[in-house]
């Protein structure tokens, strides 16, 4: 499969204090990749510098072009959808309008139009909520509102930051599912973060483990979910 | 009765223009969480330009044409140039900026154009009273006007995919960024527009308080006790706010306190809401879950 994210000695910092030192890594068209590591190890900072959210030292290529060094709104628009940590909900605004703001780098009406059913057809919990303040939704609703409004920006890469967090075992479930859903119905790829490394093995192509914000292994994600050995010492399950 | 009606009507007129500077104090209140102390000199300033215009002899609506886009432009600029480099700084240095402004508007206003009071025409024309005698050609003329900017910006915002992105960059600049919205056009955007909204309220209230670099520091000040009446947080409830504070004005000059003081009832009106119900009338509190 051809490469459309690749990272190459990246570098990240949150002022003074280093998190990531050096990692490589791509992510292959058409496919799931997961990043997994412990609380602190850096993930969701690796996912905060793709979309360039803080500083940055290294190459990060999208597509064959550098996007390091962009503004965060220009990375969108190049078709990065980034799914943050806390879910970035717009709490005042409604569910319809938050859709909307999804698809706010497109101008194809009817495509949009066509979209929004999509995510209605695979989020029905979201058509019914439309006019409700966003806010109100609960974990779960919310987190299926915004990988709804990251899909409204046709993204040609999906970025997840923990979509389980904090959502009860039932609703991580169908969360999950509805991804394995999306991997197979459309040519989006997805990166994503979690801590959760079974739930993430069973749906991912290609996993990488990271330790204090280094790659500490990588390899097909079947073969780390038999390892038995691996899946102890790192993944402790 | 006749005087309470007449003092209603013209209660409604200048809460017009207090409605209008109280929205584009929100506004920007809303997007930076920060009250520009000098809206009403950048807005009083907008109104010199007209006046000279004027006395250029531009015809009065070609030269509004002309000041409400220039006004938007200075007010983006101002944004742009001074507070963007700001936006990681403390609050105190904001104020600073603000108040910073505001002296020099008035400086640079008072030393261009003097500090003498100046007749500033109206539009509608100096005939007759309307309606009975109720209101002058004037008050019914600009309130008009400013119920026209005022459902022209809430249908901006309310139905435009632009107006849709600068509040969402006002409750959430992290995840606009993330979906693509310029946060920082956004904010200009908005400065753009509030200097805009306050140049016309400066151009209607003008006939009225005659000009001069301090007319609009008594306005800014009815404004503000207007926009935290409604509830700062809430546009509409800043509108609304601001009617209510023109009318009370109008009537506690005329039966209660006297004219001398009708200041000191816009001091008054915010020292009550603060200890009352600081969130305002429509101040909503919102709900969320976590």
């Amino acid at each position: 499969m051809p490469t459309l994210l690749e990272v190459v000695g990246l570098h990240g910092a949150y002022g003074e204090s280093k998190v990531l030192h050096g990692l490589d890594f791509v992510v292959e068209e058409g496919g799931v990749t997961t990043l997994l590591g412990a609380n602190g190890a850096g993930k969701t900072t690796t996912l905060r510098a793709i979309s360039g959210m803080i500083n940055t030292q290294g190459e990060i290529r999208f597509a064959g072009e550098r996007i390091d060094g962009l503004a965060t709104e220009a990375i969108a628009r190049r078709g990065i959808a980034h799914v943050p940590d806390g879910r970035g909900t717009f709490m005042e605004l409604t569910v319809e309008e938050n859709l909307r703001l999804g698809a706010y780098t497109r101008n194809d009406k009817a495509g949009v139009a066509a979209d929004m059913a999509r995510v209605f057809d695979l989020f029905p919990k979201l058509h019914e909520r439309l006019s409700q303040q966003a806010g109100t939704l609960s974990g779960g609703e919310q987190q299926m509102l915004a990988i709804a409004r990251a899909l409204l920006l046709r993204p040609r890469l999906l970025l997840l930051d923990e979509p389980s967090f904090g959502l009860a075992p039932l609703i991580v479930r169908e969360i999950f599912d509805t991804m394995e859903r999306i991997v197979r119905e459309t040519k989006v790829s997805i990166l994503v973060v979690e801590q959760n490394a079974s739930l993430a093995l069973a749906i991912a192509d290609r996993a990488y483990l990271l330790e204090t914000g280094r790659i500490v292994m990588s390899g097909a994600a079947d073969d780390i979910r038999k390892d038995e050995t691996l899946r102890r010492s790192y993944l402790g399950y | 009765m006749d005087g309470l009606i007449h003092q209603l009507v013209s209660g409604i007129a200048s809460g017009g223009i207090y409605a209008s500077v109280a929205l584009a104090l929100v506004m920007i209140y809303q997007a930076t969480h920060h009250v520009n102390f000098a809206q009403g000199e950048m807005a009083m300033f907008s109104t010199y330009i007209a006046l000279t215009l004027i006395q250029a002899g531009v015809p009065y609506w070609v030269a509004f044409a002309i000041v409400v886009p220039v006004s938007f432009g200075v007010g983006a600029l101002i944004q742009r140039i001074l507070m963007e480099p700001l936006a990681k700084a403390p609050v105190l240095a904001s104020v600073g900026v603000f108040i910073g402004l505001l002296l020099v508007f008035n400086s640079v206003a008072g030393w261009i154009f003097t500090y003498t009071l100046k007749p500033f025409p109206t539009p509608f024309g100096e005939g007759k009273p309307l309606l009975n005698g109720f209101v002058s050609r004037h008050d019914l003329g600009s309130t008009v006007v400013t119920l026209v900017v005022l459902i022209s910006i809430w249908a901006f915002f309310r139905f435009t995919k632009v107006g849709l992105a600068m509040r969402a960059a006002a409750f959430n600049p992290v995840s606009s960024r993330l979906v693509g919205v310029p946060v920082n056009k956004m904010l200009a955007l908005g400065w753009g527009l509030a200097a805009a909204i306050g140049a016309i309220a400066g151009m209607m209230v003008a006939p009225i308080v005659f000009l001069d670099p301090n007319m609009m520091s008594g306005v800014l000040l009815y404004a503000f006790a207007g926009a935290l009446l409604g509830g700062i947080t809430n546009p509409l409830g800043a509108v609304i706010g601001g009617f209510l504070v023109g009318i009370i004005e109008n009537i506690g000059g005329a039966y209660i306190v006297g004219t001398e003081l009708k200041l000191s009832m816009a001091l008054f009106i915010i020292v009550v809401v603060l200890v009352v119900k600081p969130a305002g009338l429509f101040g909503k509190t919102l709900v969320s879950r976590v």
